[in-house]
């Protein structure tokens, strides 16, 4: 999976700047993806083009439930967030609705990697290689089940083996 | 096991949990409200298209939904969402759904108490991040976001990771004009906005029995401020009590046993506490209202889940009782049955006389929705429970966290204000 990034070189991204409560009366996911980041950098829907990463530190998507949040990343194009921690209702929603992967890195990546970098995914090997910088990063492998969800889809998609 | 493992092991079917276990837990009660319902409903749209069956629910009898951001509707949009959710309701059978202008109806974790929606013992999800709330009545309570809603709709059940658990114990009783709110803001000010991530924040201890119930709320609350999965109290005689008082009687108390085990304990003595705000942009940046920055404000407000339960508009009557508000001050019950109370034993009246605005129970500015968001630069204190930017309005104005108490007397001065000064 290969990407551009976007960086924010900053903690604490809340899920009230992705996407600012005055929208969560909004359903449908295109005008979503228009307010996406509008709290933060009103620049964002101009300059995110589809397959795009985005980087930040540590508790992404703190706040609320709303999947807005993941929703309006997803149909900006953005195909994985990769933060040194993520906020837990965020990180669930990108997984179960298969909006998005959220991928935890590292301080080396995050140090690393800056705006714009051109970056390969591949979560088979757990792997970051970033093409600009001809470095490589390991990320955190995914959690059994959330690791099962993705594979398979999302939450709907997936067949739990019920012990 | 501790109560929460001990809740999962009871719902998934297994003898015993341990954190890290991932469980497929059999819910007892789930609910939407005007946002996530709607949300939910795009999924089924989506699980539809992928010949995904959504014409029945696992069972409607425990589901319950509550009107709340955007009510009364505050424009055509929100109108349309109400709409939809009185639809979704009529169409699947759902019994339980307070609308706002016909008798009870609030804020959802209001009513899941004042309402008795919800018992102890019970494995509680909740389309709102605040679904943590309930947690005091004993219950294992938990936001989701609409798919995994959706999920728990069709299935009745949903995956968890038990979540490892840290015990926050309290010792003596609060003094007074120190209420439960500046403790959570202690507590999240010395862990961090996220110190409790992924795991259940529990609260126990003299200072916690001592507490009632209502108190124990807003602990529970806040322990999504801290990024915790749910917050949770052992239920006492008190829980048993106020629930009685509300017509519930049938239900299986669940308590930790004696060799609990807790990843973490930390403790906090009543003694030393003071009232505490949080200014902005984050619930972890805070300070005692001693050292707390000299700004004019422009607002108070005295509402939302966290902060307009009955104890706290008693708490801000007993500031405001004879006084008057020296700057804008809006305040709104979070359910009619706390709107009614209040008219009953007079506080509507202090309310007024002191020139506040009083307004119906809604989400409201809690969330920047409406009724009284912020302008570009206006500064307000408030009982709400987040305060990032743009949290209740313009990206550029400013919320700093209080106690009802705190808000009524800074309303008073118009200036952030320990009420021990006024009092």
């Amino acid at each position: 999976m290969k990407g551009n990034v976007i960086k924010y070189d900053r903690d604490n991204i809340d899920t009230d700047v992705i996407i600012p409560g005055q929208y969560l009366k909004v359903h449908d996911y295109a005008e979503l993806a228009t307010h996406a980041m509008e709290g933060l950098d009103p620049d964002f829907h101009s300059k995110v083009k589809e397959g795009d990463f985005i980087l930040s530190g540590k508790n992404f998507g703190s706040g609320s439930s709303r999947e807005h949040a993941p929703i309006a990343l997803s149909h900006s194009g953005v195909k994985a967030i990769l933060a040194l921690s993520f906020a837990r209702i965020f990180y669930r929603n990108s997984v179960d609705g298969a909006f998005l992967l959220p991928i935890e890195i590292g301080q080396d990546a995050y140090d690393g990697i800056s705006d714009g970098d051109e970056l390969d995914i591949d979560i088979s090997t757990n792997e970051i290689k970033n093409l600009t910088k001809n470095e490589s990063y390991k990320m955190k492998p995914f959690s059994e089940i959330i690791g099962k969800i993705i594979e398979a889809g999302g939450l709907f998609k997936y067949k739990p083996e019920l012990d | 096991m501790n109560i929460v493992e001990k809740i999962l092991a009871r719902a998934s079917g297994k003898s015993s949990v341990a954190p890290d276990d991932v469980v497929f837990a059999d819910v007892d009660k789930v609910m939407m409200h005007d946002v996530s319902g709607p949300g939910v409903l795009k999924v089924f749209d989506k699980l539809k298209k992928q010949g995904i069956a959504v014409d029945k629910l696992w069972d409607p009898t425990k589901v319950w939904v509550a009107e709340d951001h955007f009510v009364p509707s505050a424009d055509k949009l929100s109108a349309e969402n109400i709409v939809k959710l009185s639809n979704f309701t009529k169409n699947y059978g759902i019994e339980k759904h307070f609308k706002y202008g016909m008798g009870q109806y609030g804020i959802c974790h209001t009513l899941s108490h004042e309402q008795a929606m919800v018992m102890p013992g019970d494995v509680y999800v909740g389309g709102d991040s605040h679904t943590n709330t309930t947690g005091a009545l004993g219950a294992f309570a938990v936001g989701l976001g609409h798919t995994d809603i959706a999920y728990v709709l069709l299935n009745g059940n949903i995956w968890f990771k038990v979540p490892e658990t840290y015990y926050f114990k309290l010792n003596g009783k609060l003094p007074d004009h120190v209420m439960a709110k500046d403790l959570i803001l202690k507590i999240i000010g010395e862990i961090g906005n996220d110190g409790g991530a992924y795991r259940t924040m529990q609260f126990g201890g003299s200072g916690i029995d001592d507490m009632s119930v209502e108190s124990r709320l807003t602990l529970c609350n806040m322990t999504t401020e801290a990024g915790a999965k749910n917050g949770i109290v052992e239920p006492d005689q008190k829980v048993v009590d106020y629930l009685s008082s509300k017509g519930a009687t049938n239900f299986n108390i669940v308590n930790g046993d004696a060799d609990a085990e807790y990843a973490k304990v930390f403790e906090f003595e009543s003694s030393e506490m003071e009232p505490i705000i949080a200014k902005p942009f984050s619930p972890d940046n805070t300070c005692v209202v001693s050292e707390a920055p000299s700004v004019e404000l422009d607002k108070s407000y005295i509402g939302s889940c966290t902060g307009a339960k009955y104890e706290d508009l008693e708490a801000a009557a007993k500031v405001l009782k004879g006084r008057k508000v020296k700057i804008r001050t809006e305040i709104l019950p979070a359910a009619i049955s706390i709107y009614q109370r209040a008219m009953e034993n007079g506080l509507l009246k202090i309310f007024l006389d002191a020139g506040v605005t009083v307004g119906p129970p809604t989400c409201g500015a809690c969330c920047g929705a409406h009724m009284g968001v912020l302008a570009k630069d206006e500064i307000c204190i408030s009982t709400t429970n987040r305060n990032f930017p743009g949290r209740m309005g313009h990206v550029e104005s400013q919320t700093y966290l209080s106690s009802p108490m705190v808000a009524a007397a800074s309303a008073v001065t118009g200036k952030i204000t320990d009420p021990r000064d006024l009092i």
